[in-house]
């Protein structure tokens, strides 16, 4: 109530006031308001279901009565060698080995794409091109080009004289396979992240090594690098939490509990057949909160070191 | 400002909790839904589907309801089925789904409704009409639960081209199938002798007829795992070595019936073995190259004779949430009345009604000898085609892991031993 007026004459003038005297004090509240409410909304209250759901024996159908059972999940999970820890094997080398090809790759071919050369722009739309298809639709075209007995990939290799392979089929190299795919739909993304960092560096630190006398690989590896490694960790961290969390490409080909022999059964495969198969909720938010936490831990990991890199 | 710390840790939080996604699955909804007149209806792709959706305009027009329709893959229907009922949505009225693979759960769950009245109640659509195989189906614990629309019965298909020019007669034992698969393969380099499902839990229900044949069964009468006795261990092994010796060369181990089918009406597959319900798929020019020359033959006989599994496949049922169960009953019996199962059973689909299998012009343009093979059927069939538990996904998936290693030569008795045991477990489990 800032101003002299009477209350009665105009009572929405004075709510305003105070109102608006409220949201100024509070500015970075109000401000962050929508984002805080849609966090707890979308974020948290799902989190809180499944850590609750996970303490309990919750099977059938989530509505039916279900016991607290306090950590039993978590102990029968961490027990099971059969499905749960071969499921952990499987994410942690689909998810290293496609990020440390994609990696190299994307950095060698953003430092090809660094310079302006002639027919640049048609060599970048090329490159874009799988990042662009529908991973369903990846999926698909792969099984078809990988088909042991129709697929266009043995008869390419029967041209050099090489036996076929099963690919897909094989229960010892249908996992790696499909890492090959990730690695060729996602390498285009790192590209593009890395060449946007590559591209704002400024042309100095590198000049300055070349006056010195530094081979291209002493720029590369004392220069550029260093300086480009701020967006390297990021682009570690937005591939490296995607390829954990893959799930439409192993679908797609292998369809449910990741082929016969579970070969491409990962983490978030086994928690969907849990939850979707076998109607074990309980089980399933169990498996859901320790890939969590492992999630939790590699980020964790990854920001530390960032950290000294800043510093 | 809040310390950097705390920062970092929300910062953190936040980007797991973006990447593990999927935990959203699992939070309860009340779902939406208006109550009104339009009749929701959910169907999987089937022939059977096809056929109803062409005459739904009439359906519409005489009950003067609306109907909107929802038509997925099977999978993907149950995946809907799962979110959609554990959230109690009302956005289902009528709901296809199959009896022997979900209907005790979705019966335990409250999500289908008891629907006894309603079918004992309608004299003149008459459900003493159904067969009894199915109605035992769609029957838990003394509620009906749904209405039976699709029945089938495991067959022989088979290229008479390729037996004629190898001078063979149709096989009437699994042991002549196996010598005439081989013959085959061998005369023509490139055609495989027999394909038939290879997925661990795509292949139990085509399995089952190998192990009845062989005179195994899935669990015994006091209501114990049975995979490991002599005659299951012989049903093993011969399934898995006839794909293997004689199946196409590196046979996949994730194939359903699509990708059995599409090597067959490629014409790469002298015998195969599957459902006779998909027969049209067989002899239509449009999907096989090969629709001339497919023969059918009842399922070849065993140590134990022939024994096929005879099942209901599909029901329809009414959700127990819906708010639309009247009109949703009225759908269900223009669906399956006496009439309107003739005439999808003329399309190609066998129903589930002795008055429309006993008339003569229900099956008129069947194949002569598949209509021989299904009346075989009937009266040596078994009445299921996976073992009948409350969670059968993950059951197939325990005892299909041992047709798998027999299809890739691995060690059969041990995975026999595994999955025996891990099958007894799953039984006591679920007795409680």
């Amino acid at each position: 109530m800032s101003t002299g007026s009477p209350q009665n004459d105009r009572p929405t003038k004075g709510a305003l006031d105070s109102f608006s005297h409220w949201a100024n004090k509070h500015r970075k509240w109000v401000l962050a308001a929508p984002a805080m409410i849609f966090t707890a909304l979308l974020i948290a209250f799902p989190l809180g279901w499944t850590l609750y759901l996970s303490l309990t024996d919750s099977s059938g159908s989530v509505r039916a009565d279900s016991e607290f059972i306090g950590l039993e999940n978590y102990g029968e999970v961490l027990t099971d060698f059969d499905r749960f820890w071969p499921a952990v094997g499987r994410t942690l080398y689909f998810t290293g080995g496609a990020l440390a090809f994609e990696m190299a790759l994307g950095m060698a071919i953003a430092l090809l794409l660094w310079r302006p050369f002639r027919g640049e722009k048609w060599v970048r739309v090329a490159i874009l091109l799988p990042l662009v298809a529908t991973p369903v639709a990846v999926g698909m075209m792969w099984s078809l080009i990988l088909d042991p007995n129709i697929g266009f990939a043995n008869q390419a290799l029967s041209w050099f004289g090489i036996p076929p392979q099963p690919w897909l089929a094989g229960q010892d190299t249908a996992l790696t396979t499909l890492m090959f795919v990730d690695i060729w739909q996602w390498t285009p993304m790192v590209v593009l992240i890395l060449l946007a960092g590559l591209t704002s560096l400024s042309d100095e630190p590198d000049e300055a090594a070349r006056v010195d006398g530094a081979s291209a690989w002493q720029r590369f590896w004392y220069v550029t690098f260093p300086l480009v490694m701020p967006v390297f960790i990021t682009a570690i961290l937005l591939r490296g939490i995607d390829a954990l969390k893959t799930y439409d490409i192993l679908y797609a080909t292998k369809g449910k509990g990741g082929g016969s022999f579970h070969e491409v059964e990962t983490l978030n495969v086994y928690a969907y057949g849990l939850s979707f198969d076998y109607n074990d909720y309980g089980m399933s938010s169990a498996v859901l909160i320790i890939f969590f936490m492992m999630i939790v831990g590699c980020i964790w990991l990854l920001t530390a070191r960032k950290k000294r890199s800043n510093r | 400002m809040k310390s950097p710390r705390v920062l970092r840790v929300a910062g953190i939080t936040t980007a797991a909790l973006l990447a593990v996604g999927t935990l959203a699955s699992c939070s309860s909804d009340t779902g939406g839904g208006d109550g009104s007149g339009v009749l929701n209806i959910t169907l999987a792709n089937h022939v059977w589907t096809d056929a109803i959706k062409e005459s739904l305009p009439e359906f519409e027009q005489e009950s003067g309801i609306d109907v909107n329709l929802t038509q997925l893959g099977e999978d993907q229907l149950s995946d809907q089925y799962n979110v959609k009922l554990n959230a109690g949505t009302n956005e289902i009225d009528v709901m296809m789904y199959r009896p022997l693979q979900e209907g005790k759960l979705f019966a335990q769950n409250k999500w289908v409704a008891d629907i006894t009245e309603q079918v004992e109640g309608a004299e003149d659509w008459d459900w003493s009409d159904f067969q009894e195989g199915p109605v035992e189906a769609t029957t838990v614990e003394d509620a009906v639960v749904g209405v039976p629309i699709i029945t089938e019965r495991e067959v022989l298909y088979y290229r008479t081209d390729l037996l004629e020019a190898a001078g063979l007669e149709v096989p009437t034992t699994l042991e002549e199938l196996e010598a005439a698969a081989a013959q085959i393969s061998e005369a023509n380099p490139g055609v495989a002798g027999f394909v038939a499902r290879t997925g661990a839990s795509a292949a139990v229900t085509q399995f089952s007829s190998y192990l009845y044949s062989e005179g195994g069964t899935w669990i015994d009468d006091d209501g114990n795992a049975a995979i490991d006795t002599p005659e299951a261990k012989s049903a093993y092994e011969f399934y898995g070595t006839l794909l293997r010796e004689h199946g196409p060369d590196n046979v996949s181990t994730d194939m359903s019936w699509p990708e059995a089918m599409a090597i067959f009406t490629q014409g790469n597959a002298a015998f195969y073995t599957d459902a006779d319900s998909l027969y049209k798929n067989a002899v239509d020019p449009a999907s096989s190259t090969v629709a001339d020359t497919v023969g059918f033959a009842q399922f070849p006989a065993g140590e134990d004779g022939s024994k096929p599994y005879n099942v209901p496949s599909w029901a329809l049922g009414i959700a127990a949430e819906s708010e639309n169960s009247e009109n949703a009953w009225e759908f269900i019996q223009w669906a399956t009345s006496q009439e309107k199962m003739l005439e999808l059973q003329q399309a190609g689909v066998p129903g589930s009604r002795v008055s429309v299998w006993e008339d003569p012009s229900a099956t008129e343009d069947y194949p002569a000898d598949l209509l021989e093979a299904i009346n075989a059927s009937f009266d040596v069939g078994v009445g299921f085609d996976r073992p009948l538990v409350i969670s059968v996904a993950e059951v197939r998936e325990i005892v299909g892991m041992p047709i798998v290693e027999s299809i890739t030569g691995g060690d059969v008795d041990a995975a026999i031993e595994n999955a025996q045991s891990q099958f007894q477990e799953f039984l006591d489990d679920e007795r409680g």
